[in-house]
């Protein structure tokens, strides 16, 4: 019985000592590392950051290892950690036009000032199994690559912006909202919904981006650009009265090019999803910039078709993998109080039912 | 990181701030939903995050808590939110409800009476009462402002017309001093009764839904129904088969491979107490033997 009358202390003890003996596995086999974890399973480092919304990868990797590389257990670990941190303020808004670019595409044109940088991508690789990562301590093949491109590279997107064949992003100097700090209100500012999203579990985001590809509030989106890379952080500091450098954090951002034919308030042009994601993570930054056009219908005059993608409650009430999987598993915890009261209910429901047909019967 | 680098109760008192704020605007406005920036806590969504961040604003170094879940001390959610505070607040632990100055609680109210000196803090998954009728939460907060609780009142009749009763065992709705309709937690509905014009102050936290409301003490607390069909606090047909007690509400515990059953207080420390008092059920032990 797992509510022991007595003990409930002593297993749970036990248990904590189960699962660090589960965690190390055979001993026989060399630990891992979280350095090994940092380098070698970037991609998971990646999603816990971006999902966790802290810039650690050193914590990530740890996090990763104690959660044995269950990944939203993980995230948990970084969020947990991250709310007990002070808010110092909030950094200058990033320049990623000034990034310096480890990979950049775009599949609206062929080529464009700054050129196409394939980078490291599994996007032309066979998927076979490669025996060889098996028998460890093979020599590598030296890859023949750049240097990052060094930034300024333009924005793909500010091209189309010169005929105007594009909406303008109104820039604004409001502070955005930080929903760590304050309680989603809806109605939400296209500022917190991102927000919402690029910190909102990855498959969750995937497949809602995918319904709206498949006719579900249908936007059909051009991955205008999609680059990755370093940016610097920089943040004024009051004291000095300039801003400084305090850091850099790699970003993936997608800007989506979306047809729009026009509606009664805007003329027909090109409009814009856009995804910002902490590390590579370009799935979820491409997924983010189709659901964040699908969730702008109100903005730009379209019509609602009732879609999943486009309703705001929907997305950013149910994005949260941390929020998501506590309340489903907490349905393991004891409900025997509420069952109880059930049974009792089902059970006078049952009598009084009897009582009725046989009352019919005589 | 060790727990001295932690703040006293685990949170930093600014956010302590933020959560007090919120439970005095609850208290002036008893039953409203008021929106709180919750935070993440070390235990996952689900296990009473909400509770845990009320119970944390609230305690002083010289409380005496209880945390009971299924109005049990000793369930393994209990026991981990006990061993929380004690580790990260060092307060002083009790199991004794009549002892505890700060009781946190999920899906129960003691059966002994509360005093003036104790403050109630529940768990709760769901706080809006209307949720499973309207889906969406600005929809719902129109709803509460317009005082537009028809929907409510047809769902029970509804209940009545199919069920010949409203079909509500736990979560039952209340209605807070004739104006606002709250959900007083998945307690069972025998429960309900306790709610109104308890003498303790009732404080309900939502963590993940970002909400807290309360009770001040002597608040009036009426169970939805209709004249012809009354409020029905509903329990087993039993009486505690350890203490022998007629008006607690009773966990059925199945005993045998055969299905066989008895029935115990859930409210363990209630049943402790009455068997110390010398009270047998049908199949008790005198008071000292093991349950």
């Amino acid at each position: 019985m797992y509510v022991a009358v007595k003990g409930g202390e002593r297993a749970i003890e036990n248990a904590h000592a189960l699962l660090a003996e589960d965690r190390r596995g055979d001993t026989g086999v060399p630990e891992l590392s979280v350095v090994q974890i940092r380098e070698q399973l970037r991609l998971a480092v990646n999603r816990v950051m971006a999902e966790g919304s802290l810039f650690d990868p050193d914590l990530a990797a740890l996090a990763i290892k104690q959660a044995r590389g269950d990944l939203i257990e993980a995230v948990f670990l970084i969020r947990a950690y991250r709310t007990t941190l002070p808010r110092f303020g909030s950094s200058r808004p990033v320049d990623t036009g000034a990034m310096a670019c480890s990979r950049r595409i775009s599949a609206t044109f062929k080529d464009a000032p700054g050129g196409q940088v394939l980078g490291p991508t599994f996007d032309y690789t066979h998927r076979l199994l490669d025996f060889r990562l098996a028998a460890e301590g093979q020599g590598l093949p030296k890859p023949a690559t750049a240097d990052p491109v060094a930034g300024p590279v333009p924005h793909i997107t500010s091209f189309l912006n010169r005929e105007g064949l594009i909406e303008t992003d109104r820039p604004g100097d409001d502070l955005p909202p930080d929903l760590t700090r304050e309680p989603m209100e809806l109605p939400a500012a296209r500022a917190l919904r991102l927000q919402a999203i690029t910190r909102g579990d990855e498959g969750f985001i995937l497949s809602l981006a995918y319904s709206t590809q498949r006719g579900y509030g249908r936007t059909h989106a051009f991955v205008g650009e999609l680059r990755i890379g370093t940016v610097a952080v920089e943040m004024d500091i009051p004291e000095l009265g300039f801003a400084v450098e305090i850091g850099e954090v790699e970003l993936t951002e997608c800007e989506t090019v979306n047809q729009f034919t026009g509606s009664k308030t805007e003329p027909p042009q090109f409009t814009r999803g856009y995804g910002l994601v902490f590390g590579q993570t370009e799935r979820k930054a491409i997924a983010m910039s189709l659901v964040d056009r699908a969730l702008r219908w109100k903005e730009l005059g379209e019509d609602d078709t009732g879609a999943p993608a486009q309703d705001e409650e929907f997305v950013l009430m149910h994005a949260d993998n941390v929020q998501a999987t506590g309340f489903l598993e907490h349905i393991k915890l004891p409900h025997y109080v509420d069952f109880q009261a059930e049974t009792e209910l089902v059970r006078k429901l049952r009598a009084e039912g009897a009582a009725r047909r046989q009352e019919a019967a005589e | 990181m060790t727990e001295q680098a932690y703040n006293f109760a685990y949170l930093d008192e600014q956010t302590k701030r933020m959560i007090r704020r919120a439970i005095l605007k609850g208290v002036a406005v008893p039953g409203c939903q008021v929106p709180f920036a919750s935070r993440e806590m070390p235990m996952p969504y689900g296990w009473g995050t909400g509770g845990v961040q009320v119970t944390a604003a609230c305690l002083t170094p010289e409380d005496r808590l209880k945390v009971i879940d299924q109005g049990a001390d000793d369930t393994t959610n209990a026991v981990s939110i006990r061993s929380f505070f004690r580790r990260t607040a060092g307060v002083a632990v009790t199991g004794a409800t009549a002892d505890a100055t700060l009781i946190q609680t999920r899906h129960r109210i003691p059966e002994h009476p509360l005093t003036e000196d104790q403050i109630l803090v529940y768990q709760v998954p769901i706080p809006e009462p209307l949720r499973f009728l309207e889906p969406r939460e600005p929809e719902t907060r129109k709803m509460h402002s317009l005082e537009e609780y028809g929907l409510m009142h047809v769902k029970l009749y509804e209940d009545i017309a199919r069920h010949g009763a409203i079909a509500t065992s736990y979560d039952y709705p209340v209605k807070v001093e004739g104006r606002y309709v709250m959900d007083p937690s998945p307690i069972p509905k025998f429960d309900n009764p306790k709610l109104s014009g308890c003498p303790a102050l009732q404080l309900f936290g939502a963590g993940r839904e970002q909400r807290i409301y309360a009770l001040p003490p002597y608040t009036s607390v009426v169970s939805l129904d209709f004249d012809d069909h009354p409020f029905d606090p509903g329990k087993a047909d039993h009486d505690c088969d350890l203490c022998g007690a007629g008006d607690s509400y009773l966990d059925e515990v199945i005993i045998d491979d055969a299905g066989g059953r008895m029935f115990v207080c859930s409210d363990t420390d209630f049943c402790q107490g009455r068997r110390a008092a010398g009270h047998i059920g049908r199949l008790g032990a005198p008071a000292g033997a093991a349950a």
